[in-house]
């Protein structure tokens, strides 16, 4: 091949190639000529191990990190515009795809906002607290096993991936059955739930929570203890706890530098203060600690999952009764899927004509919130998720701000790497865990 | 924070959860007319004469309750040992729902968040980040930038907000007390064109670097397109008729 | 792209399409291609309880010089968009595009600035895939019909004029906005 494989081209801080192919070898080996060049490497945004569409530029001397920066907003939605067109009620279907992962962190956040704003946090019933705890519990451990699984594949133990997955089905099949779908749900609503639990679900969840108890272990036994997971994971992705509270890292990140912050004991909402559970720590600083606190974390879950359902047997209202913001519907499945149920609409549009026009008013107007601004912050899977809702009044919201803790930890992305080796770069990613549905919103 | 009694002369009115009528307290951000948000042509809805003030909640007196007043103390006692007077760096202090809100004059904020962060009976370690809010009516204070600080050593969370005219958008960046606004003030930047002045590198996060205009401002389209159907069309979701 | 497209029209070529379809379908690689909610949908096919190897793609190639599938599984948007695009000239042909999730086809709910309003505004798509994001099961039978569409595609000078005919055919289509009836 007589063509140079890569073509340099002289700036003011030396030559850049830009390689388009050919052989690395050889790309190295004209790079090395001269000797006072950086190698500028650029993984993603669509790269099988950035952990979605994150734009990873790396300076490399050598196999050595000598600088790392992310590049990120490839999957911008502009979620948070959005909410400002549509009323309070429909922002839970928007917010619920933020981080995809944890739907169920995202809509209660955004609903104890609203709440906040209504004044109603005291009037939410007893069951919609619980089955919101029970179901963001249930969450957490679905996206602790997607973290473990693709942070598994990511470094090539595929084996880990397939568990992960396994696992995580038996989850969403019970978040099906609860809300009708596996991701993206909107069922957290303002005010409460959109329904209650099905006919059967209380069964099945106990069920969940003895086959989870059987297969959690596994993780234990495949990869705590594997040498070669523990050589790659250990030491790689340091952070501190100066750094983390500098840099805002929360949620595993900060919890493996020993600080047990999480906002469930902290700041508790949602009655978690009544839950008897335990907030892991390491002391670590590194990517294997990030892991043993997810496991652990995740058998915390299910401690919390039994305790919801012991009080899930007394059964009660799962939405404020203030009928100015309950959504007047109650719901059955039809043959056409679930919608109002046909008693409910014989009675509007027979008998009352006041509930017709209050159901009318209240579906396609909308409940006004009266003006202000209120900030919450919830404990989500990757750390502090906070939700600062703006109203005007209106029966829209004015702003809707999601400090997403992908976003935050992410951050910490170049303190973790530079220095280290570039392999060691996808392991400090992973570890992070960050979800770029959160990340760019 | 139930524990917190309210001296929010608003609170009353907010539990009857009215259409935002919270008599003459609070602060006018704007004067809304109508309803339906019709602009273009005559109104012929009928509700034309109808006229609303939109109220933020105003300054509160003291006691504040809780450990509002704690901090408070603290914080002025502490700009005062720094030959600050308080009165010129907090402009008005806010008590709403249970949260404590300092607006500051913006070319404080840089010190005052320094204060909030070191002072140890105050301890403000984390910053949680900044959301940017623009009230395109409240003249001489478009933009609010919005940072909420919790401190991990007392269990506490404050609000500081910062505004600055539309005509003039810089704002001190806080990049300097808390290394992780560098994300959030890039975003902010991004979506509001406030500039952050000391940021270390502040450019477009995440929409293309070649963008133009700053797209989460309110007089910035949503950019949507009209939706087809089978022999029909609407308009896309900002443009269709609203109720508020 | 090889021999195959350089054979006469009539009785052989209509044997190697059929010999050519069946081997492509049969191997198809799928580029890995995550935007987002569908992404993990579409991990989720290739693992466990759905298992794609038994459609021979449970291999997703890193490569996109590798790959002859691409599933844009998420919303595209602007920023992507020319990297979306990138990949899709790295794939060599033939490839086919599965357009996953309403996002991906349409824009969905997000109708906004940020938004590409449908991926089939930067690269031709085979198959859309209705859904939020769509199931497993959904993907699959978007695969499985794509598999078929493959099975029947043609070669050479028969491909030149499929391809002219599916273009006169869309032209003189009906414009969504003029149609009457139900949605469906």
């Amino acid at each position: 091949m007589n063509t140079p494989p890569a073509s340099a081209r002289e700036t003011t801080e030396g030559p850049v190639y830009t390689v388009t192919g050919g052989d690395w070898d050889e790309v190295v080996q004209a790079a090395t000529k001269a000797d006072d060049e950086r190698i500028v490497v650029n993984m993603g945004p669509q790269h099988p191990s950035t952990h979605g569409v994150l734009r990873l530029i790396l300076e490399i001397d050598g196999e050595t990190v000598t600088e790392a920066r992310c590049g990120i907003g490839y999957l911008h939605t502009g979620i948070e515009k959005n909410t400002e067109f549509r009323n309070w009620t429909q922002g839970t279907t928007f917010v619920t795809r933020m981080d995809y992962l944890t739907p169920f962190f995202n809509e209660t956040a955004y609903c104890l906002g609203v709440e906040k704003l209504l004044g109603i946090e005291e009037q939410i019933p007893d069951r919609a607290s619980i089955i919101r705890v029970m179901l963001m519990e249930l969450n957490r451990i679905s996206s602790h096993l997607v973290c473990i699984a693709t942070g598994g594949m990511e470094l090539g133990a595929t084996t880990i991936m397939i568990y992960g997955f396994r696992d995580r089905e038996l989850i969403l099949d019970a978040f099906e059955l609860i809300t009708g779908l596996r991701m993206n749900h909107a069922f957290i609503r303002p005010g409460g739930l959109a329904q209650d639990l099905p006919p059967g679900a209380m069964d099945q969840l106990r069920e969940l929570v003895k086959t989870m108890k059987k297969n959690l272990p596994e993780y234990d036994k495949l990869a705590t203890g594997n040498p070669i997971f523990k050589a790659r994971m250990q030491d790689v992705g340091y952070l501190d706890l100066t750094g983390c509270v500098a840099l805002g890292a929360t949620g595993p990140v900060l919890r493996s530098a020993g600080l047990p912050h999480d906002v469930r004991k902290s700041d508790p909402y949602c009655g978690y203060d009544t839950y008897d559970f335990d907030v892991p720590t390491a002391d670590t600083c590194d990517s294997y600690g990030r892991f043993l606190i997810r496991l652990e974390e995740m058998r915390q879950s299910l401690r919390i999952v039994e305790q919801c359902l012991d009080r899930l047997r007394e059964p009660g209202p799962v939405m404020v009764a203030d009928k100015k913001i309950a959504w007047p519907a109650q719901l059955a499945l039809g043959p056409d899927g679930l919608g109002n149920s046909l008693d409910h609409i014989k009675k509007i549009m027979g008998t009352s004509m006041e509930a017709l026009i209050h159901h009318f008013k209240l579906v396609t107007e909308g409940f006004r919130v009266p003006p202000g601004q209120a900030y919450v912050t919830v404990e989500s899977p990757r750390g502090e998720l906070g939700v600062h809702v703006v109203s005007d009044g209106g029966t829209r919201p004015y702003r809707v701000h999601f400090r997403d803790p992908s976003f935050t930890n992410l951050q910490a992305m170049a303190a973790m790497c530079e220095g280290g080796q570039v392999a060691d770069v996808i392991v400090a990613v992973a570890s992070i865990d960050p979800v770029m549905g959160g990340v760019d919103r | 924070m139930s524990d917190v009694n309210e001296p929010n002369p608003d609170k009353d009115l907010g539990a009857q959860n009215l259409p935002g009528q919270r008599g003459d307290h609070g602060e006018e951000i704007r004067v809304q007319r109508g309803m339906f948000g019709a602009r273009n042509g005559g109104d012929t809805t009928g509700y034309g004469g109808l006229v609303r003030s939109v109220r933020l909640p105003g300054p509160a007196t003291r006691p504040y309750g809780g450990w509002f007043d704690e901090v408070a103390d603290e914080l002025e006692g502490a700009l005062e040992e720094q030959d600050l007077l308080p009165e010129n760096a907090i402009e008005k202090t806010v008590v709403d729902r249970g949260e404590l809100t300092f607006h500051i004059a913006r070319e404080h904020l840089l010190r005052v968040a320094k204060t909030l962060r070191d002072d140890p009976a105050l301890r403000f370690e984390l910053c949680t980040g900044v959301s940017g809010v623009h009230y395109p009516e409240d003249a001489g204070r478009e933009l609010h930038a919005v940072y909420h600080l919790r401190s991990l050593t007392h269990g506490r969370l404050i609000r500081l907000e910062v505004s600055a005219p539309d005509s003039d958008r810089h704002v001190p960046s806080l990049v300097s007390v808390y290394p992780t606004n560098d994300w959030h003030e890039r975003e902010t930047y991004d979506f509001f064109g406030l500039v952050f002045d000391g940021h270390p590198a502040l450019t477009r996060i995440m929409m293309p670097d070649d963008w133009q205009g700053f797209p989460q401002r309110k007089d910035y389209p949503l950019g949507g397109i009209p939706v087809e159907y089978k022999g029909a069309q609407i308009p896309a979701p900002d443009q269709r008729r609203s109720y508020s | 792209m090889g021999l195959e497209e350089k054979l006469p029209s009539g009785f052989l070529l209509t044997t190697v399409e059929q010999a050519a379809g069946w081997v492509r379908k049969s191997s198809v690689f799928p580029a890995t291609f995550g935007l987002a909610c569908c992404a993990i949908e579409m991990m989720t096919t290739g693992a466990g309880r759905y298992d794609l190897a038994r459609f021979g793609m449970e291999v997703f190639r890193g490569s996109p010089r590798q790959a002859d599938l691409m599933i844009v599984a998420g919303r595209v948007s602007q920023k992507m968009a020319p990297v979306l695009r990138q990949v899709y000239d790295q794939m060599p042909n033939p490839k086919w595009v599965i357009s996953m999730g309403v996002c991906a086809s349409s824009g969905g709910m997000f109708n906004n600035y940020a938004i590409v309003q449908g991926v089939d505004h930067i690269v031709p798509v085979d198959i859309y895939l209705p859904g939020c994001p769509p199931r497993p099961e959904m993907l699959i039978d978007a695969i499985l019909k794509l598999h078929h569409k493959i099975q029947n595609s043609k070669l050479g000078v028969n491909q030149e004029e499929a391809a002219r005919e599916a273009e006169e055919a869309a032209l003189k289509a009906l414009p969504t906005i003029e149609m009457k009836g139900l949605l469906r």
